[in-house]
Protein backbone atom coordinates (compact mmCIF):
# COMPACT_ATOMS: atom_id res chain seq x y z
CA UNK A 1 0.00 0.00 0.00
CA UNK A 2 1.48 3.31 -1.23
CA UNK A 3 -0.47 5.97 0.78
CA UNK A 4 -0.42 9.68 1.36
CA UNK A 5 -2.82 11.18 4.03
CA UNK A 6 -3.45 14.67 4.32
CA UNK A 7 0.17 16.21 2.25
CA UNK A 8 1.15 19.49 2.69
CA UNK A 9 3.78 20.47 1.17
CA UNK A 10 5.33 23.74 -0.66
CA UNK A 11 9.00 25.19 -1.25
CA UNK A 12 8.70 28.48 0.68
CA UNK A 13 7.39 28.20 4.71
CA UNK A 14 3.83 29.67 5.09
CA UNK A 15 3.03 28.92 1.44
CA UNK A 16 2.50 25.76 0.62
CA UNK A 17 1.30 24.86 -2.99
CA UNK A 18 -0.03 21.50 -2.16
CA UNK A 19 -2.68 21.18 1.11
CA UNK A 20 -4.13 17.90 2.59
CA UNK A 21 -3.81 15.84 -0.31
CA UNK A 22 -4.34 12.63 0.22
CA UNK A 23 -3.93 9.52 -2.42
CA UNK A 24 -3.91 5.26 -1.85
CA UNK A 25 -2.25 3.53 -4.28
CA UNK A 26 -3.21 -0.74 -3.74
CA UNK A 27 -0.33 -3.27 -4.78
CA UNK A 28 -0.81 -3.71 -8.37
CA UNK A 29 -3.14 -0.83 -9.04
CA UNK A 30 -2.85 1.61 -11.39
CA UNK A 31 -4.10 5.50 -10.00
CA UNK A 32 -3.88 8.22 -12.68
CA UNK A 33 -3.73 11.56 -11.10
CA UNK A 34 -5.58 14.10 -13.16
CA UNK A 35 -4.94 18.10 -12.60
CA UNK A 36 -4.77 21.27 -14.44
CA UNK A 37 -1.03 22.80 -14.73
CA UNK A 38 0.54 24.31 -11.91
CA UNK A 39 -1.85 23.00 -9.05
CA UNK A 40 0.67 20.99 -7.28
CA UNK A 41 0.88 17.21 -8.78
CA UNK A 42 4.40 17.12 -9.57
CA UNK A 43 5.41 18.45 -5.63
CA UNK A 44 2.75 15.70 -4.92
CA UNK A 45 4.60 12.88 -6.92
CA UNK A 46 7.89 14.01 -5.47
CA UNK A 47 5.92 14.09 -1.77
CA UNK A 48 5.47 9.87 -2.67
CA UNK A 49 8.93 9.39 -4.27
CA UNK A 50 10.41 10.49 -0.74
CA UNK A 51 12.20 13.35 -2.86
CA UNK A 52 10.70 16.53 -1.24
CA UNK A 53 9.69 16.12 2.50
CA UNK A 54 6.05 17.85 3.30
CA UNK A 55 5.26 20.38 5.78
CA UNK A 56 2.16 18.29 7.45
CA UNK A 57 1.08 14.91 6.50
CA UNK A 58 2.08 10.86 6.55
CA UNK A 59 3.10 8.79 4.12
CA UNK A 60 3.21 5.40 4.19
CA UNK A 61 4.86 2.68 2.26
CA UNK A 62 3.81 -1.02 2.59
CA UNK A 63 2.49 -0.37 6.13
CA UNK A 64 5.92 1.74 7.68
CA UNK A 65 5.43 5.53 7.79
CA UNK A 66 8.03 7.29 6.49
CA UNK A 67 10.13 9.62 8.80
CA UNK A 68 13.02 10.59 6.52
CA UNK A 69 13.17 11.89 3.00
CA UNK A 70 15.93 11.83 0.46
CA UNK A 71 19.39 10.71 1.57
CA UNK A 72 17.42 10.63 5.04
CA UNK A 73 15.50 7.92 3.62
CA UNK A 74 16.91 4.01 4.02
CA UNK A 75 18.70 3.26 0.87
CA UNK A 76 15.81 0.00 0.45
CA UNK A 77 12.70 2.41 0.99
CA UNK A 78 14.11 4.73 -1.64
CA UNK A 79 15.16 2.33 -4.49
CA UNK A 80 11.45 1.01 -4.01
CA UNK A 81 9.79 3.80 -5.62
CA UNK A 82 10.79 3.82 -9.07
CA UNK A 83 10.63 7.63 -10.54
CA UNK A 84 10.07 9.22 -14.14
CA UNK A 85 10.02 12.89 -14.40
CA UNK A 86 8.31 14.88 -16.97
CA UNK A 87 11.44 16.31 -18.51
CA UNK A 88 14.12 13.40 -19.87
CA UNK A 89 16.43 16.37 -20.39
CA UNK A 90 16.69 18.02 -16.92
CA UNK A 91 16.53 14.19 -15.77
CA UNK A 92 19.28 12.80 -17.46
CA UNK A 93 23.47 14.02 -16.16
CA UNK A 94 24.15 15.33 -19.47
CA UNK A 95 28.12 13.59 -18.89
CA UNK A 96 26.85 9.91 -18.70
CA UNK A 97 26.19 7.36 -21.66
CA UNK A 98 22.28 5.92 -22.08
CA UNK A 99 24.04 2.73 -20.51
CA UNK A 100 26.00 4.74 -17.89
CA UNK A 101 22.63 6.52 -17.23
CA UNK A 102 20.83 2.89 -16.55
CA UNK A 103 23.24 1.10 -15.28
CA UNK A 104 23.86 4.13 -12.60
CA UNK A 105 21.00 2.88 -10.11
CA UNK A 106 22.92 -0.44 -10.46
CA UNK A 107 26.45 0.37 -9.38
CA UNK A 108 24.84 2.96 -6.91
CA UNK A 109 23.92 -0.35 -5.34
CA UNK A 110 27.10 -1.90 -5.27
CA UNK A 111 25.73 -4.42 -8.20
CA UNK A 112 28.18 -4.01 -10.83
CA UNK A 113 28.14 -7.67 -11.73
CA UNK A 114 24.54 -7.24 -12.83
CA UNK A 115 24.52 -4.03 -15.39
CA UNK A 116 25.66 -5.70 -18.44
CA UNK A 117 22.84 -8.26 -18.36
CA UNK A 118 20.30 -5.97 -16.45
CA UNK A 119 20.94 -3.11 -18.63
CA UNK A 120 20.33 -5.19 -22.42
CA UNK A 121 17.55 -6.47 -21.21
CA UNK A 122 16.21 -2.99 -20.53
CA UNK A 123 17.18 -1.67 -23.54
CA UNK A 124 15.76 -4.38 -25.54
CA UNK A 125 12.31 -3.79 -23.56
CA UNK A 126 12.10 -0.17 -23.89
CA UNK A 127 12.98 -0.26 -27.65
CA UNK A 128 16.76 1.65 -27.53
CA UNK A 129 19.33 -0.10 -29.92
CA UNK A 130 22.81 -0.52 -29.31
CA UNK A 131 24.23 2.50 -31.18
CA UNK A 132 21.60 4.57 -28.94
CA UNK A 133 23.00 2.79 -25.73
CA UNK A 134 26.37 4.33 -26.69
CA UNK A 135 25.49 7.76 -27.06
CA UNK A 136 25.37 10.75 -24.81
CA UNK A 137 21.81 12.62 -23.66
CA UNK A 138 22.64 15.57 -26.17
CA UNK A 139 22.69 12.99 -29.45
CA UNK A 140 19.27 11.40 -28.98
CA UNK A 141 15.95 12.27 -28.85
CA UNK A 142 13.59 13.44 -26.54
CA UNK A 143 11.50 10.51 -26.82
CA UNK A 144 14.94 7.89 -26.87
CA UNK A 145 16.05 9.59 -23.64
CA UNK A 146 12.41 9.38 -21.67
CA UNK A 147 13.13 5.54 -22.68
CA UNK A 148 16.39 5.64 -20.93
CA UNK A 149 14.62 7.45 -18.38
CA UNK A 150 11.97 4.75 -17.61
CA UNK A 151 14.87 1.99 -17.99
CA UNK A 152 16.56 3.90 -15.29
CA UNK A 153 13.32 3.78 -13.27
CA UNK A 154 12.77 0.05 -13.72
CA UNK A 155 16.19 -1.27 -13.60
CA UNK A 156 16.13 -2.24 -9.46
CA UNK A 157 12.17 -3.41 -9.69
CA UNK A 158 10.46 -1.20 -7.87
CA UNK A 159 7.05 -2.32 -6.39
CA UNK A 160 5.59 1.12 -6.81
CA UNK A 161 6.32 3.51 -9.92
CA UNK A 162 5.61 7.29 -10.07
CA UNK A 163 5.63 8.53 -13.24
CA UNK A 164 5.46 12.35 -13.18
CA UNK A 165 3.53 13.58 -16.86
CA UNK A 166 6.31 10.84 -18.21
CA UNK A 167 4.56 11.15 -22.16
CA UNK A 168 3.90 15.22 -21.98
CA UNK A 169 6.77 15.66 -24.56
CA UNK A 170 6.39 13.05 -26.18
CA UNK A 171 4.52 12.19 -29.50
CA UNK A 172 1.71 9.44 -29.44
CA UNK A 173 3.31 6.47 -30.62
CA UNK A 174 6.35 7.00 -28.31
CA UNK A 175 3.51 7.30 -25.17
CA UNK A 176 1.99 4.30 -26.44
CA UNK A 177 5.35 2.63 -26.54
CA UNK A 178 6.25 3.59 -23.20
CA UNK A 179 2.93 2.84 -21.82
CA UNK A 180 2.80 -0.65 -22.85
CA UNK A 181 6.21 -1.35 -21.49
CA UNK A 182 5.14 -0.05 -17.89
CA UNK A 183 2.11 -1.90 -18.29
CA UNK A 184 4.03 -5.30 -18.94
CA UNK A 185 6.06 -4.31 -16.13
CA UNK A 186 3.55 -4.31 -13.97
CA UNK A 187 2.11 -7.35 -15.33
CA UNK A 188 5.49 -9.22 -14.19
CA UNK A 189 6.52 -7.13 -11.42
CA UNK A 190 2.83 -6.82 -9.80
CA UNK A 191 4.02 -3.16 -9.38
CA UNK A 192 1.38 -0.20 -8.21
CA UNK A 193 1.56 3.25 -10.03
CA UNK A 194 0.88 6.45 -9.38
CA UNK A 195 0.70 8.34 -12.66
CA UNK A 196 0.56 11.94 -12.85
CA UNK A 197 -0.99 13.69 -15.94
CA UNK A 198 -3.44 16.51 -17.42
CA UNK A 199 -4.22 14.07 -20.00
CA UNK A 200 -8.02 12.68 -18.72
CA UNK A 201 -8.28 10.53 -22.46
CA UNK A 202 -4.86 8.83 -21.80
CA UNK A 203 -5.06 8.23 -18.03
CA UNK A 204 -8.48 7.29 -18.42
CA UNK A 205 -7.27 4.45 -20.73
CA UNK A 206 -4.15 3.43 -18.96
CA UNK A 207 -5.31 3.39 -15.36
CA UNK A 208 -7.43 1.44 -13.37
CA UNK A 209 -9.14 4.22 -11.61
CA UNK A 210 -8.39 7.84 -12.26
CA UNK A 211 -8.70 10.92 -9.48
CA UNK A 212 -8.94 14.50 -10.36
CA UNK A 213 -7.02 16.63 -8.15
CA UNK A 214 -10.05 18.64 -6.73
CA UNK A 215 -11.01 15.72 -5.41
CA UNK A 216 -7.67 14.50 -3.39
CA UNK A 217 -6.51 18.13 -2.13
CA UNK A 218 -7.55 21.23 -0.66
CA UNK A 219 -8.09 24.58 -2.93
CA UNK A 220 -4.77 26.12 -1.48
CA UNK B 1 31.14 48.38 -67.55
CA UNK B 2 32.51 48.76 -64.10
CA UNK B 3 28.79 49.52 -62.58
CA UNK B 4 26.65 46.59 -63.57
CA UNK B 5 29.02 44.05 -62.19
CA UNK B 6 29.14 45.63 -59.05
CA UNK B 7 25.45 45.39 -59.18
CA UNK B 8 24.88 41.92 -60.42
CA UNK B 9 27.08 40.44 -58.20
CA UNK B 10 24.97 40.33 -54.84
CA UNK B 11 22.36 39.89 -56.99
CA UNK B 12 23.30 36.28 -58.18
CA UNK B 13 23.91 36.01 -54.41
CA UNK B 14 20.80 36.61 -53.93
CA UNK B 15 19.40 34.27 -56.11
CA UNK B 16 21.21 31.43 -54.56
CA UNK B 17 19.34 32.26 -51.65
CA UNK B 18 22.12 32.41 -49.40
CA UNK B 19 21.19 33.01 -45.95
CA UNK B 20 22.84 36.21 -44.51
CA UNK B 21 23.13 36.86 -41.03
CA UNK B 22 21.40 40.02 -39.80
CA UNK B 23 22.86 40.63 -36.88
CA UNK B 24 26.13 42.89 -36.07
CA UNK B 25 28.46 42.90 -38.57
CA UNK B 26 31.58 44.01 -36.48
CA UNK B 27 33.35 41.05 -36.30
CA UNK B 28 34.39 40.13 -32.68
CA UNK B 29 38.48 40.32 -31.67
CA UNK B 30 38.34 37.15 -30.00
CA UNK B 31 40.46 35.38 -32.57
CA UNK B 32 43.21 38.45 -32.52
CA UNK B 33 43.02 38.42 -28.57
CA UNK B 34 43.28 34.42 -28.34
CA UNK B 35 46.11 33.87 -30.86
CA UNK B 36 47.82 37.22 -29.00
CA UNK B 37 47.39 35.60 -25.34
CA UNK B 38 48.54 32.18 -26.70
CA UNK B 39 51.55 33.23 -28.45
CA UNK B 40 52.60 35.65 -25.08
CA UNK B 41 51.78 32.60 -22.77
CA UNK B 42 53.77 30.05 -25.55
CA UNK B 43 56.56 32.50 -25.51
CA UNK B 44 56.85 33.20 -21.44
CA UNK B 45 56.53 29.23 -20.99
CA UNK B 46 59.51 28.79 -23.12
CA UNK B 47 62.14 31.86 -21.94
CA UNK B 48 61.39 30.49 -17.92
CA UNK B 49 61.51 26.50 -18.80
CA UNK B 50 64.63 26.80 -22.09
CA UNK B 51 66.41 29.76 -20.73
CA UNK B 52 67.73 29.18 -17.44
CA UNK B 53 69.31 25.52 -18.17
CA UNK B 54 70.59 26.54 -21.95
CA UNK B 55 72.34 30.11 -21.55
CA UNK B 56 74.61 28.81 -18.67
CA UNK B 57 74.79 32.77 -17.65
CA UNK B 58 75.33 33.70 -13.84
CA UNK B 59 72.09 36.21 -13.45
CA UNK B 60 74.40 37.21 -10.24
CA UNK B 61 77.61 38.10 -12.11
CA UNK B 62 78.60 41.37 -10.64
CA UNK B 63 80.55 43.52 -12.73
CA UNK B 64 80.13 47.36 -11.10
CA UNK B 65 82.51 48.85 -14.24
CA UNK B 66 78.90 48.59 -15.92
CA UNK B 67 76.47 49.51 -13.56
CA UNK B 68 73.38 51.23 -14.29
CA UNK B 69 73.61 51.27 -18.27
CA UNK B 70 71.09 51.97 -20.40
CA UNK B 71 69.35 49.39 -22.95
CA UNK B 72 72.40 48.38 -25.76
CA UNK B 73 72.52 45.13 -27.58
CA UNK B 74 74.73 43.59 -25.61
CA UNK B 75 71.96 44.34 -22.53
CA UNK B 76 68.87 44.40 -24.30
CA UNK B 77 67.27 45.70 -21.33
CA UNK B 78 70.24 47.61 -19.33
CA UNK B 79 72.31 46.86 -16.42
CA UNK B 80 71.18 47.34 -12.37
CA UNK B 81 72.88 49.41 -9.76
CA UNK B 82 75.43 46.64 -9.61
CA UNK B 83 76.21 46.12 -12.94
CA UNK B 84 73.45 42.54 -13.41
CA UNK B 85 72.16 42.23 -16.42
CA UNK B 86 68.27 42.79 -16.23
CA UNK B 87 67.26 40.66 -19.15
CA UNK B 88 68.45 37.58 -17.69
CA UNK B 89 67.10 39.11 -14.09
CA UNK B 90 63.78 39.51 -15.27
CA UNK B 91 63.40 35.91 -16.96
CA UNK B 92 64.70 34.27 -13.52
CA UNK B 93 62.16 36.71 -11.64
CA UNK B 94 59.54 35.61 -13.79
CA UNK B 95 60.51 32.03 -13.46
CA UNK B 96 59.98 32.42 -9.79
CA UNK B 97 56.79 33.99 -9.69
CA UNK B 98 55.61 31.66 -11.91
CA UNK B 99 55.91 29.04 -10.17
CA UNK B 100 54.37 30.72 -7.24
CA UNK B 101 51.24 31.64 -9.37
CA UNK B 102 50.84 28.36 -10.21
CA UNK B 103 51.67 26.33 -7.23
CA UNK B 104 49.66 28.80 -5.23
CA UNK B 105 46.63 29.17 -7.72
CA UNK B 106 46.70 24.88 -7.79
CA UNK B 107 46.79 24.83 -4.07
CA UNK B 108 43.83 27.83 -3.60
CA UNK B 109 41.62 25.56 -5.86
CA UNK B 110 42.00 22.29 -4.69
CA UNK B 111 41.20 24.14 -0.63
CA UNK B 112 38.30 26.18 -2.62
CA UNK B 113 36.66 23.48 -4.28
CA UNK B 114 36.79 21.20 -1.41
CA UNK B 115 34.92 23.63 0.77
CA UNK B 116 32.81 24.94 -1.59
CA UNK B 117 31.85 21.75 -2.82
CA UNK B 118 31.32 20.50 0.75
CA UNK B 119 29.54 23.48 2.36
CA UNK B 120 26.98 22.93 -1.02
CA UNK B 121 26.36 19.00 -0.84
CA UNK B 122 25.79 19.30 3.26
CA UNK B 123 23.71 22.30 3.12
CA UNK B 124 22.34 23.68 6.15
CA UNK B 125 24.16 24.78 8.91
CA UNK B 126 27.51 22.97 7.95
CA UNK B 127 26.70 25.73 4.39
CA UNK B 128 25.64 28.73 6.75
CA UNK B 129 29.07 28.28 9.05
CA UNK B 130 31.18 27.53 6.43
CA UNK B 131 30.20 30.26 4.36
CA UNK B 132 30.23 32.54 7.57
CA UNK B 133 33.71 32.05 8.06
CA UNK B 134 34.59 31.92 4.92
CA UNK B 135 32.89 35.65 4.90
CA UNK B 136 35.04 35.97 7.90
CA UNK B 137 38.43 35.50 6.20
CA UNK B 138 37.27 37.45 3.15
CA UNK B 139 36.79 40.60 4.99
CA UNK B 140 40.43 40.88 6.15
CA UNK B 141 42.29 42.50 3.47
CA UNK B 142 44.26 39.00 1.57
CA UNK B 143 47.10 41.08 1.59
CA UNK B 144 47.31 41.81 5.25
CA UNK B 145 46.27 38.10 5.79
CA UNK B 146 48.90 37.25 3.40
CA UNK B 147 51.60 39.58 5.97
CA UNK B 148 50.34 37.70 8.98
CA UNK B 149 51.13 34.27 7.67
CA UNK B 150 54.39 34.93 5.98
CA UNK B 151 55.59 36.30 9.24
CA UNK B 152 55.18 33.29 10.86
CA UNK B 153 58.08 31.82 8.94
CA UNK B 154 61.56 32.06 7.76
CA UNK B 155 61.95 34.15 4.25
CA UNK B 156 61.72 32.08 0.98
CA UNK B 157 59.45 30.25 -1.61
CA UNK B 158 57.61 28.19 0.26
CA UNK B 159 55.83 30.63 2.69
CA UNK B 160 55.03 32.94 0.38
CA UNK B 161 53.30 29.86 -1.77
CA UNK B 162 51.47 29.26 1.19
CA UNK B 163 50.52 32.61 1.96
CA UNK B 164 48.67 33.14 -1.65
CA UNK B 165 47.09 29.73 -1.25
CA UNK B 166 45.54 30.68 1.85
CA UNK B 167 43.88 33.96 1.00
CA UNK B 168 43.03 33.07 -2.11
CA UNK B 169 40.60 30.03 -2.09
CA UNK B 170 37.47 31.89 -0.59
CA UNK B 171 36.62 33.28 -3.80
CA UNK B 172 36.38 29.75 -5.26
CA UNK B 173 34.39 27.87 -2.80
CA UNK B 174 32.13 30.76 -3.45
CA UNK B 175 32.34 30.46 -6.61
CA UNK B 176 32.21 26.18 -6.71
CA UNK B 177 29.17 26.36 -3.90
CA UNK B 178 27.10 28.18 -6.14
CA UNK B 179 27.26 26.42 -9.24
CA UNK B 180 26.93 23.48 -6.89
CA UNK B 181 23.76 24.56 -5.17
CA UNK B 182 22.34 25.30 -9.20
CA UNK B 183 23.51 21.76 -10.18
CA UNK B 184 21.98 20.14 -6.77
CA UNK B 185 18.42 21.16 -7.46
CA UNK B 186 18.08 19.87 -10.99
CA UNK B 187 16.21 16.45 -11.15
CA UNK B 188 18.60 14.29 -12.29
CA UNK B 189 20.27 14.95 -9.05
CA UNK B 190 16.74 13.83 -8.17
CA UNK B 191 16.99 10.74 -9.85
CA UNK B 192 20.04 9.69 -8.53
CA UNK B 193 18.84 9.98 -4.83
CA UNK B 194 15.99 8.03 -5.72
CA UNK B 195 17.86 5.37 -7.27
CA UNK B 196 19.82 4.93 -3.95
CA UNK B 197 22.78 7.03 -4.41
CA UNK B 198 24.56 8.18 -1.22
CA UNK B 199 25.87 11.67 -0.74
CA UNK B 200 29.32 10.88 -1.25
CA UNK B 201 28.73 9.25 -4.99
CA UNK B 202 26.26 12.04 -6.05
CA UNK B 203 28.95 14.90 -5.11
CA UNK B 204 31.66 12.67 -7.30
CA UNK B 205 29.57 11.74 -9.82
CA UNK B 206 27.13 14.67 -10.78
CA UNK B 207 28.05 17.39 -9.19
CA UNK B 208 32.30 17.56 -9.41
CA UNK B 209 32.16 17.43 -12.75
CA UNK B 210 29.78 19.31 -13.20
CA UNK B 211 31.67 22.60 -11.66
CA UNK B 212 35.12 21.38 -12.83
CA UNK B 213 34.88 23.73 -16.00
CA UNK B 214 34.02 26.31 -13.67
CA UNK B 215 36.57 25.73 -11.08
CA UNK B 216 39.06 25.25 -14.08
CA UNK B 217 38.42 29.01 -15.15
CA UNK B 218 38.95 30.14 -11.71
CA UNK B 219 42.14 28.64 -11.41
CA UNK B 220 43.56 29.82 -14.43
CA UNK B 221 42.50 33.40 -13.53
CA UNK B 222 44.24 32.58 -9.91
CA UNK B 223 47.41 32.56 -11.11
CA UNK B 224 47.88 36.39 -12.57
CA UNK B 225 46.43 37.13 -9.02
CA UNK B 226 48.83 34.63 -7.25
CA UNK B 227 51.51 36.08 -9.36
CA UNK B 228 50.68 39.99 -8.31
CA UNK B 229 50.43 39.09 -5.06
CA UNK B 230 53.71 37.64 -4.29
CA UNK B 231 55.43 40.61 -6.15
CA UNK B 232 53.29 42.88 -3.99
CA UNK B 233 54.87 40.82 -0.91
CA UNK B 234 58.53 41.03 -2.35
CA UNK B 235 57.99 44.38 -3.09
CA UNK B 236 57.52 45.07 0.84
CA UNK B 237 60.31 42.79 1.54
CA UNK B 238 58.29 40.36 3.07
CA UNK B 239 58.31 37.63 0.39
CA UNK B 240 61.57 36.31 -1.69
CA UNK B 241 64.91 37.38 0.10
CA UNK B 242 66.31 40.23 -1.59
CA UNK B 243 69.03 38.55 -3.40
CA UNK B 244 66.68 35.98 -4.85
CA UNK B 245 65.27 37.66 -8.53
CA UNK B 246 61.77 38.06 -8.61
CA UNK B 247 59.78 40.49 -10.27
CA UNK B 248 58.31 42.38 -7.16
CA UNK B 249 62.54 42.14 -5.55
CA UNK B 250 63.82 44.00 -8.70
CA UNK B 251 61.08 46.77 -8.60
CA UNK B 252 62.12 47.34 -4.74
CA UNK B 253 65.65 47.64 -5.57
CA UNK B 254 65.16 49.55 -8.37
CA UNK B 255 63.23 52.17 -7.03
CA UNK B 256 66.20 54.34 -5.74
CA UNK B 257 67.72 54.76 -9.56
CA UNK B 258 64.23 55.20 -10.80
CA UNK B 259 64.64 58.59 -8.78
CA UNK B 260 67.65 59.44 -10.61
CA UNK B 261 66.30 58.97 -13.75
CA UNK B 262 67.14 55.18 -14.90
CA UNK B 263 64.12 54.38 -16.14
CA UNK B 264 65.21 50.76 -17.31
CA UNK B 265 65.61 48.97 -14.14
CA UNK B 266 62.02 49.24 -13.03
CA UNK B 267 60.26 49.47 -16.52
CA UNK B 268 61.07 46.03 -17.55
CA UNK B 269 60.42 44.10 -14.74
CA UNK B 270 57.11 45.63 -14.09
CA UNK B 271 56.48 44.59 -18.16
CA UNK B 272 57.25 41.07 -17.06
CA UNK B 273 54.66 41.07 -14.69
CA UNK B 274 51.85 42.48 -16.01
CA UNK B 275 52.19 41.24 -20.52
CA UNK B 276 52.36 37.43 -19.12
CA UNK B 277 49.03 38.05 -16.67
CA UNK B 278 47.06 39.86 -19.32
CA UNK B 279 47.67 37.39 -21.48
CA UNK B 280 46.87 34.60 -18.74
CA UNK B 281 43.83 36.37 -18.13
CA UNK B 282 42.96 36.54 -21.75
CA UNK B 283 43.24 33.23 -22.17
CA UNK B 284 40.85 32.52 -19.47
CA UNK B 285 38.46 34.96 -20.98
CA UNK B 286 38.16 33.13 -24.39
CA UNK B 287 37.96 29.90 -22.45
CA UNK B 288 35.17 31.55 -20.60
CA UNK B 289 33.39 32.98 -23.74
CA UNK B 290 33.55 29.03 -24.88
CA UNK B 291 32.10 27.13 -21.74
CA UNK B 292 29.42 29.94 -21.39
CA UNK B 293 28.80 32.64 -24.24
CA UNK B 294 25.79 34.28 -23.08
CA UNK B 295 27.34 35.85 -20.23
CA UNK B 296 30.47 38.66 -22.36
CA UNK B 297 33.92 37.76 -20.57
CA UNK B 298 35.58 40.31 -18.35
CA UNK B 299 38.44 40.30 -16.77
CA UNK B 300 38.35 39.48 -13.41
CA UNK B 301 41.67 40.04 -11.85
Amino acid sequence: MLELLGITAGYEPGAPVVRGASVTVAPGESVGLLGPSGCGKSTLARVAALLHRPDAGTVTIDGTRATGWRHRAPKARRTAIGVVFQQPRLAADPRLRLTDLIAEPLRAGGRRAEVTGRVGELARTVGLTDDLLGRRPHEVSDGQLQRACLARALVLRPRWLVCDEMTAMLDASTTAALVTVVEEYRRAEGAGLLAVGHDRVLLERWCDRTVRWTEIAEAV
Amino acid sequence: MADTTTLTAPKAADDGARWRSRGRSRRSTRTVRAVTSAVIVAAVALAVLIVPPVAQLDQQAVDLALKLQPPSLDHPFGTDDVGRDLLLRCVYGLRVSLLVGLVAALVATVIGTAVGAAAAAFGGWTDRIVMRLVDTFSSVPHLLLGIFIVAMFRPGVWPVIVSVALTHWLSTARIVRSEVLSLRSRPYVDAAVSGGSSRWRITVRHLLPGVLPQAGLAAVLMVPHAMWHESALSFLGLGLPSHQASLGNLVQTARGSLLAGDWWPTLFPGLFLIVPTLAIAGLAGVWRERINPRRRSELML
